[in-house]
């Protein structure tokens, strides 16, 4: 029993809070790869200026980090609007390479303005160290972790609402299944664009303050995720919402129970291999079942 | 020699044999992208292993890594080009089924594999440490004739290198790999084996990275995880060779010496700003780079020097 708690408390649970960030900022990668057709790899960067923007009301107005998310996933959403506007908006006729490398740029712009305002110390956005809360017998939860699964459980909730009840919601998905049959049964295509870049954006600047908040912000903590977020998003499916957040889950959790001693008393995979875990599996479904495990599009 | 001028030819020296490693890089990924049309976001991860084999190889023995075998600098450069070339095939073997921003995701989850592995196996190559007793080429010489000797053979590296691109470009090969590249079902209905190709091209072009991370090495004396950060390596060049143009060998030294003069250019400037901007000003200069390259893609998208069909020997 023990030993269980110990697994659940140590390696499980914070999998689960790991694999939380994941699929909110997969989410986005999938939608975005679907419906504009190129891999956004700026999108660390998204989540990166979504932790800065929360920090900056946390620190000069005294908010607490959880009152500072709703503005950071505004300020996210329409930076990503914004962006989308003055750079990407010109490629859309362009090969999709194009469109990656100008992302390059984004993300070269996006971490050095970053860098600019608010330095590359590692910052926190709170400092003490929480007691974890007891739940049944042993099992222990540590607050931030039950905070980021409640609010992603939330916000994925608001998610399939909106995808499967609105109108925009359902474009969205027609759009991603099928971009040319969406344009020619009607479907405005620049706005199905803007509400994309809203949604991917809003829920990425999310997953860069959970990120923060589940260990320390600094300029590359985005980026740093960037990687595994692929790895979620191509697990799922491109195209697929519901997948990205089922292979973000898959990710964040596989990293941390590897690192569990399953055979010896060593941790099977070294801890600072956890990434290694994310990159292997995103290279392994590239290759045997680029679909995903939710059949989505390989574009 | 006057201090004054002596300051500026150093400066001048480590500015153009910055831009000939560059060149070096870039002209290895026209290999793969221009010729092959092949989208490598994986740079950094060759680039390490040349570098780090080159360290390895040419050290002093210490007990802090493998080796130090304290081989001649360039006995190691081959072999550095060798060890990329072997790690190249089986990954162009599994990965170049795939297209586009597929194969740059694989590419760059590899290469990040590849550094997590040289940073943390602290027998191979002393961790984040890092080796920091590469020997440089002509260091014997002293200051200044043995950075200019040293220059030199990297120029000369970068123009060998060029002149066989540029051959590769007119042969039936590169004829060849511009079909594949633009057509792959055409070039494979005309009987071109599409994946021996394809493959040819990513294991010569991850070579010449290799090569490019080797002379880094030399040049730097050292080799680290810091310098082999993806912004450093893998999006830098690629941002030399869509500015510069790529699918054309000369675009891409142009590209290499257009940015790497901008990139350190700017320093002049920003070392002129307030003092706590200058420690911020190779953000400043990131930021100026990221500007650039999203402007050159709007406008020009094919780069300073465009890519030229080959003359017509009919005309």
């Amino acid at each position: 029993m023990e030993a269980l708690a110990e697994f659940v408390n140590l390696y499980f649970l914070p999998g689960v809070a790991v694999g939380c960030i994941y699929a909110l900022g997969a989410v986005g990668i999938s939608l975005i790869f679907a419906i504009l057709r190129f891999a956004h790899f700026a999108h660390g960067d998204v989540m990166t200026l979504g932790a800065y923007l929360a920090y900056s009301l946390v620190a000069s107005l005294g908010w607490s980090v959880y009152l500072a998310l709703p503005v950071a996933v505004l300020g996210g959403a329409l930076a990503s609007v914004a962006i989308d506007r003055v750079v990407y908006q010109p490629f859309r006729r362009s090969p999709g390479i194009i469109v990656v490398i100008a992302s390059f740029g984004v993300m070269l712009v996006l971490r050095s303005l970053i860098q600019l305002f608010w330095g590359v110390d590692v910052l926190n956005y709170e400092t003490g160290i929480r007691k974890p809360i007891p739940l049944i017998g042993d099992f222990r939860l540590a607050q931030k972790h039950i905070i980021i699964i409640l609010v992603s459980l939330a916000i994925a909730a608001a998610l399939h609402w909106f995808l499967s009840r609105s109108r925009m919601g359902k474009a969205m998905r027609a759009m991603s299944d099928d971009a040319d049959l969406a344009r020619i049964s009607g479907i405005d295509t620049e706005k199905v664009v803007r509400w994309t870049w809203l949604i991917g954006g809003g829920l990425a600047a999310a997953a860069g303050v959970f990120a923060g908040i589940n260990s320390k912000l600094h300029p590359s903590v985005g980026w740093d995720l960037l990687l595994p977020l692929f790895a979620a998003a191509i697990l799922g499916g491109i195209g697929k919402p519901y997948g990205a957040i089922v292979g973000g889950l898959a990710i964040g959790i596989a990293q941390e129970v590897a690192t569990y001693p399953w055979i010896s008393d060593l941790p099977l995979v070294p801890p600072a291999y956890k990434n290694a875990v994310a990159f292997f599996v995103m290279v392994c479904m590239l290759i045997w079942r680029p679909t995903g495990i939710f059949k989505g599009r390989v574009l | 020699m006057d201090m004054q001028f002596f300051g500026l030819l150093m400066y001048a020296i480590s500015l153009a044999t910055m831009f000939g490693i560059y060149g070096v890089l870039c002209l290895g990924l026209n290999l793969q992208w221009g010729f092959a049309g092949l989208f490598n976001a994986g740079i950094a991860g060759f680039f390490a292993v040349g570098a780090y084999t080159t360290a390895i190889l040419t050290s002093p023995e210490s007990p802090n890594y493998l080796g130090g075998f304290g081989w001649p600098p360039l006995l190691a450069l081959p072999i550095a080009m060798l060890l990329s070339g072997l790690i190249a095939w089986p990954v162009g073997r599994i990965c170049l089924g795939l297209k586009g921003d597929y194969l740059a995701m694989a590419t760059i989850g590899i290469s990040e594999i590849i550094r997590l592995i040289l940073k943390n196996e602290d027998w191979l190559a002393n961790g984040t440490m890092g080796i920091s007793t590469v020997p440089r080429p002509f260091e014997s010489l002293g200051q200044p004739r043995g950075n200019i000797a040293f220059l030199a053979f990297v120029l000369l590296v970068m123009i060998i290198l060029y002149v066989a691109a540029e051959r590769a470009w007119m042969s039936p090969w590169g004829r060849a790999m511009r079909a594949i590249r633009d057509n792959e079902l055409a070039a494979a209905a005309i009987g071109k084996d599409v994946v021996r190709f394809r493959l040819e091209a990513f294991v010569i072009g991850s070579m010449v990275m290799g090569l490019g991370g080797a002379l880094s090495a030399m040049y730097f004396k050292f080799i680290g995880s810091s310098a082999t950060e993806p912004l450093l390596t893998t999006f830098l060049v690629w941002v030399m060779l869509i500015i510069g143009g790529s699918g054309n060998n000369r675009g891409a030294m142009l590209g290499a010496g257009l940015v790497w003069l901008i990139w350190s250019g700017t320093e002049l400037l920003t070392n002129r700003l307030p003092a706590e901007w200058i420690t911020r000003s190779s953000y400043l200069r990131a930021l100026l780079i990221g500007v650039l390259l999203i402007i050159v893609l709007q406008r020009f998208a094919n780069g300073v020097l465009p890519e030229k069909p080959p003359r017509r020997i009919d005309s």
